[in-house]
This record gives C-alpha cells, sequence and structure tokens, in this order.
C-alpha cells in the first residue's frame, strides 16, 4: 500500500539515488580497479595518472593491445554467457530434466555450457575477431593496452594451479562434511525443545566467537607430533597431521559446525513440524521422515548454508597458512606471500592477476546465487 | 523426540566441536602453563688455525642442542606456571611506563600495542557499520524496484571477496603513488605517504572493514524493512510526526532486534581483526591481539615455534571474548526461561 501522504519530496529522492550511486562505486570500484591494472604492463599499472592505466600507453608501446572491436565482441560474450548461464540454462533444465533426475540436468547443462565457452573462445571468436577487423579501420586496429602475461605467468610459471587443486580440494572437502554433519545436528536441534538443544546452541554461539589463532595454538603442537602420539594406535605408518589437507578440511568443518548448526537450524525451524508428524503417521522412523519427507523440501537452505561453507573454506588465510606446508598450500596464503615477497612492479602486477583470478569464481557465485546468500544473511538474522 | 534420537542426529556434529574446538581449548590451557625447550649441553671445541713455529688455538665454550640416536633434538618440557603469561604481559616495562607516565613507551609494548589497537577498532568501526548499513538499506528501499536486483549485486561484491584479497586491493589503490593516493596529492598539492605512519594505516583498515562488513548490515536491515507496519507509519504521519520523528520512533524501534544482532556479529568479528594487518602489511605498525598469537605461531629464523607464549596471548585474548558476550549470552538466557 503506498500512500500519497508517505511519498517523498524529489530532493530527498534525488540525494538519496545520489548516495546509492556513490556506494556502487565505492562497492566495485577496487575490484574493477584491480581488473584492469592486471591486464596492463608495470609501468602503467602503477601510473599516479588514472588515465595511462585505463587506456595503457606503454602496454601499447609494446605492441600488446586490444581493438574497440574486440572490446565489442568480448562484451557480447560475456553477456550471453550470463544470460545462457543465469537464465536460459536453469529454464531448460527445470522443463527439460525429470524432477527426479535434476541432478543429472544440471551435470548436462553444466558440460555443455563448458564445452560451448571453449569452443567459442578458442575457436570461434578469435576467427570472428580477425576476419573483420580489417574492414573496420580505426576501429579494428588496437587502441587500448592490454596483456594478458601476468596471468600467463601466475597459472603456468609460478605454479599458481596447484594452489588451485589445492583450494579446491579444502573447499569441496568443507562443504560436502559440513554439510552432512550439520544437517543432521540442525534437523535435531530445531525439532527438539529440550534445555540441553538450548545449551548446545548457546556453546556453538562461545565458540563462533572463538579467535582462529587461539584454536590453531591448540593444534599446533598436536599435529607437528601426532606420529608419535599415533604411534601406539596406528602402528609404524602413523601420519604426522601437520600438512596434510585432510586433517585441514576437519579443522575448518569443526570451526564452521558453529555457524551451520545455527543457520540450518533456522531453515528447519521454518519448515512445520506437521510434515514430519504425517510421515511419522504414515509409519516412517525419524530418519526417514528426515530424508524422504525433509531434506527433498529443505534444498533451497542447504545450498545456502553450502555458500557459506564454500566461503569460508574458500577465503581462509590463518587456518590454512599454518598448518599446511609449501606444496599443499591454497590459494590465499600463496597469494599474500608473493605479495609480501616480492619488491619489483612486475611481481607485484603478477601477485595483483593472481588476486583477480581467487576473485572471479566469487563473483560468478554472487551472480548465479544471489538470492540463495541474500536469504541466508537474512535467515539467520529473522530468527535472531 | 526423545534422547536417543536427538543424540543420534546431532552426535557426529558434538563430537566434531568436543574434538576440535574444546580439546584445543583445554589443551590451549595447559599449554600456556608449560614451556618446551630443546635440552642443551655446553661442549668445548678446540679451534686451531696453522701458524709460524706453533699453531694458534682457541677453546670455546659452545652450548649445543643434544641430539638422539635419530638425530632429532631432544627436547624437555617443564612446568613454568605464570612465567608465559609474565612474557607477554611484560608487566615490568609496563611498570616503567606508567612510572614515567610515558604513553609512547606503554605502546612499544606488543601485548598492549595489540590491545589498544583491537579495541580502538573494534569500538569504532561498530557505530560507522551500522550506520553505512542504514543508510544503504535505506537508499535500496527507496531505489525503484528494477534497479534494486543490481544494486544488491554490486552490494554483494565487498562482503563476498576474501578478506585478505580485499585489503590488499584497497592497499594497491593507495600504496606508494596507487591511483587514489595521487588523487589526493594532486587535490591537497602535498606529498602524502599513507603508510608510513601508524594513524593512516589504522584509518585505511578501518575503512575497509566498514566497506567489508556495511553490505551485510544494510542487506539484513533492507529486509527488516520490508516489514515495517505501513499503518503504524501512516499513523504517525497522522499524528503529525516528521519524517526524522518517523525514522526514529517507528523504523528504528521496530528494526532494534536486527540492530542488536548486527552488533554481536560485529563485535565478534572485528574483536579477531587479523587479515587487515596481511592485506596491509601493517606488522611494523600496528599489530592486534589475534595477529599477536599468530606472529608466535609463525617459526622463527631458526625454525622454532612460540607455542607456550602463543598459548598464553590467545588465554589472553579469551579473556575479551568472555566480557564481550556476559551481556548478550544472560539476555538470550533470560529470554529462554521466559519462553518456557
Amino acid at each position: 500500500m503506498s500512500s500519497r501522504a508517505l511519498s517523498q519530496p524529489r530532493s530527498l529522492k534525488l540525494t538519496s539515488a545520489g548516495f546509492l550511486l556513490l556506494w556502487c562505486i565505492a562497492a566495485a570500484f577496487p575490484i574493477l580497479w584491480i581488473t584492469v591494472m592486471s591486464v596492463k604492463s608495470p609501468v602503467d599499472a602503477f601510473d599516479g595518472n588514472a588515465l595511462n592505466v585505463i587506456f595503457g600507453p606503454a602496454t601499447l608501446a609494446a605492441g600488446q593491445g586490444i581493438s574497440v572491436l574486440d572490446i565489442i565482441l568480448w562484451m557480447f560474450s560475456l553477456w550471453g554467457a550470463f544470460i545462457l548461464t543465469a537464465r536460459v540454462a536453469p529454464r531448460m533444465v527445470t522443463s527439460y530434466a525429470p524432477p527426479k533426475a535434476l541432478w543429472l540436468g544440471w551435470m548436462i547443462a553444466i558440460a555443455v555450457l563448458f564445452i560451448g565457452a571453449i569452443v567459442w573462445f578458442f575457436s570461434i571468436f578469435p576467427g570472428l575477431s580477425d576476419n573483420l577487423s580489417p574492414w573496420l579501420g580505426p576501429l579494428g586496429r588496437d587502441g587500448i593496452g592490454f596483456t594478458t602475461e601476468h596471468y600467463k605467468t601466475v597459472w603456468v610459471e609460478r605454479g599458481f594451479f596447484n594452489n588451485f587443486q589445492n583450494s579446491l580440494i579444502v573447499t569441496v572437502g568443507v562443504v560436502t562434511i559440513s554439510l552432512s554433519v550439520g544437517t543432521l545436528a540442525g534437523y535435531g536441534l530445531a525439532r527438539s525443545g529440550s534445555t540441553l538443544a538450548f545449551w548446545i546452541l548457546i556453546i556453538a554461539l562461545i565458540f563462533r566467537a572463538l579467535p582462529h589463532s587461539v584454536l590453531v595454538a591448540g593444534y599446533l603442537p598436536v599435529f607437528i607430533s601426532s606420529a608419535e602420539w599415533l604411534a601406539p594406535i596406528l602402528g609404524e605408518n602413523a601420519p604426522t597431521l601437520y600438512g596434510k589437507p585432510w586433517a585441514v578440511i576437519a579443522v575448518l568443518v569443526a570451526i564452521n559446525q558453529p555457524f551451520t548448526i545455527w543457520m540450518l537450524r533456522s531453515f528447519f525451524q521454518n519448515i512445520p513440524a506437521d510434515l514430519d508428524e504425517a510421515a511419522r503417521v504414515d509409519g516412517c522412523s525419524h530418519f526417514q521422515a528426515f530424508r524422504r519427507v525433509i531434506m527433498p523440501v529443505m534444498w533451497p537452505g542447504v545450498i545456502t548454508t553450502g555458500l557459506f561453507s564454500f566461503l569460508l573454506g574458500y577465503n581462509d588465510f590463518l587456518v590454512t597458512s599454518l598448518l599446511l606446508d609449501a606444496q599443499n598450500q591454497t590459494m590465499v596464503p600463496a597469494i599474500a606471500g608473493m605479495f609480501n615477497r616480492e619488491t619489483t612492479t612486475t611481481d607485484q602486477v603478477v601477485a595483483v592477476a593472481a588476486a583477480v583470478s581467487i576473485t572471479a569464481p566469487l563473483f560468478i557465485l554472487v551472480m548465479v546465487f544471489q538470492r540463495q546468500i541474500v536469504s541466508g544473511l537474512t535467515a539467520g538474522a529473522v530468527k535472531g | 523426540m526423545n534422547f536417543r534420537t536427538f543424540a543420534a542426529f546431532v552426535g557426529p556434529s558434538i563430537v566434531m566441536m568436543l574434538l576440535f574446538i574444546a580439546f584445543p581449548l583445554i589443551s590451549v590451557f595447559t599449554q600456556s602453563f608449560y614451556i618446551t625447550q630443546p635440552i642443551y649441553e655446553v661442549v668445548e671445541v678446540e679451534t686451531c688455525t696453522p701458524g709460524f713455529l706453533t699453531q694458534t688455538c682457541v677453546t670455546e665454550e659452545n652450548s649445543v642442542p643434544i641430539l638422539d640416536e635419530h638425530g632429532e633434538i631432544v627436547t624437555k618440557t617443564e612446568f613454568v606456571g605464570l612465567q608465559s603469561y609474565r612474557n607477554v604481559l611484560e608487566l615490568d616495562r609496563v611498570w616503567t611506563a606508567f612510572r614515567e607516565g610515558s604513553w609512547t613507551a606503554f605502546q612499544t609494548i606488543d601485548f598492549w600495542k595489540a590491545l589498544r589497537f583491537t579495541l580502538t577498532f573494534t569500538l569504532i568501526t561498530l557505530p560507522l557499520n551500522l550506520g553505512v548499513g542504514l543508510g544503504i538499506a535505506l537508499m535500496i528501499n527507496n531505489a525503484a524496484k528494477s534497479i534494486r536486483g543490481p544494486v544488491i549485486f554490486i552490494s554483494l561484491l565487498p562482503f563476498i571477496i576474501t578478506p585478505v584479497i580485499g585489503a590488499l586491493s584497497i592497499n594497491w589503490l593507495f600504496r606508494g603513488d596507487g591511483i587514489l593516493t595521487a588523487i589526493m596529492e594532486w587535490y591537497s598539492g602535498r606529498d602524502i605517504a599513507l603508510f608510513a605512519q601508524a594513524w593512516t594505516i589504522e584509518i585505511l583498515m578501518m575503512l575497509y572493514r566498514v566497506w567489508h562488513v556495511a553490505p551485510f548490515a544494510g542487506i539484513v536491515l533492507y529486509a527488516g524493512l520490508q516489514t515495517v507496519n505501513q499503518d503504524s507509519l501512516e499513523s504517525a504521519l497522522i499524528d503529525g510526526a516528521s519524517r526524522w520523528q518517523r525514522m526514529r520512533y517507528v523504523i528504528i524501534p521496530h528494526l532494534m532486534p536486527l540492530i542488536t544482532f548486527i552488533s554481536m556479529i560485529h563485535l565478534m568479528d572485528s574483536y579477531r581483526v587479523f587479515e587487515e594487518i596481511v592485506g596491509f602489511s601493517s606488522q611494523g605498525h600496528v599489530i592486534s591481539l589475534q595477529w599477536l598469537t599468530y606472529d608466535f605461531l609463525v617459526p622463527d629464523q631458526a625454525g622454532n615455534r612460540s607455542i607456550s607464549r602463543a598459548s598464553a596471548s590467545a588465554m589472553l585474548t579469551m579473556v575479551g571474548i568472555v566480557i564481550l558476550l556476559i551481556a548478550p549470552l544472560r539476555r538470550t538466557w533470560r529470554d529462554h526461561k521466559g519462553s518456557n
């Protein structure tokens, strides 16, 4: 209901819109700017003049540039890719895949999109660009400095791919284990009103407030000497937990548990208890009711919680940098190391390129899952 | 749901938390009273250099760690009581600084320096975060429906970015002749070095933190604004309340539970400020409590980690958490008892 008395004067609306614009610029600018820096030669990237950073004369002088036509083609293909992944693919999956094999539909959709992207960017795109540019005169010639050499340095020479793999292992492990342990606990806590459940939640809240370095101080000596104290149980081949990705996964899952169970509990509470009672009347055990009746309607909540677990595993610096050794290092500590160690501007730009590489998946994540993230942020809050 | 089913559902999660949170806490607590050191023995070494007629021989006493049969350093663990705490707190230096009345001397002691920064950081960013968050919420609420989606998308970016990388990206804008420093220099006509003294770095860190967490506050409050009762707004209008009064007496009270929630999360998270120190590489000027523990845990040049000092500083950090949580926990307990 909007009444005219509540409507705002024009000046207020304009001020509000102006500040909103200002906020959007402030929010996006740092990320945009490092993206621009990462495709320029070091001289341009750290130039004091903003226009030089954007147009990159030194990069262009070195023979590396991009034409207006290329930019238009790029924007067109990125826009197309966004429309295909965010709009067309979900609609096709929901309409063509049988409801029971929805995940299969998604797998096929992702595979098709992936192959399509490779074909487009590596064969059609360069061909199109080469054939069109002679016809367009100045628009077809290189006008803006653009180079991908820093990305090549990061991914190929610096072995960033290895860090990427480690990050992938840690994140996937954290998400799957913390969801499977957390959904069970969240369901149990949501359906039990006992004082014990209350105390578990309160203790979880206290655990959530703990600084992670406190916990790591507890793990480190135990993990380093684990071969000794595990030897009586496991014998000769007792592992040293220090430096093992799966030990880090276990640690991150535990650190993430308090948050996970709080969030999942509030999602489970939104599902009426009548639903599992009906299933119980029909002869299901508690666990069967959970698996066959509650889980199918819980997917949005599980996906949302999974996103936040993903962020925790992906963004972590403290735990991974202290508990993993050099060859198992994940991406974030690797970049911080690059940034702190290197002193020449070339190395700095390489670190910038690595930083952009690590941000890109997060960008796509927000694009695809914006609604789930917002619902996750508000789910915890509305319930308190 | 009977106790056994409940235990079966909650069990795995509880085991994880006991094993990886409760147990390390106990072990940190005990470690802070013990110290593990290599055992040294004094060895006399005679080094001779050839000389004319007679050799020149020097006998030195070196202390070397004892090695066991595998060639590893033998260590012994002994109970030292509160020694590690004394090493972290450095009360004698505090006392000297206090007698001289010198704040600068006091601020050269790592622990107190870290404590001072952590508390200032927490207390200054809290109102800023709430203010900016409320502003974002109101502005999004004012905006046309069609642009709300994209605006929320852009607003989420600072929130979702990896904290270390976010801090680094702000760092690159300001470091040296970074683009924003260059603009500020051009505007003021003076030479500006933002990373040469502590207070400018602290301001940058606080700005970064507000940039990073305000979207969270904004989106939570925006969701809260959707549930404001339009009728009470209109009746306030009929009673002659101005725009500001409606804001103050209708909307803010409605959002109060959310504001408390955000403040609590913010206090917990900013008390553990850490990533900013890494991203701005400010350890030369500014450190935080969590960074202090981290620094003790990182091996030094000889490859030793000062575990017991880290444990002591971790336990001291915990004291702050307990103080921070007493008030909200008491409230929750009262609510819980009230609801039964």
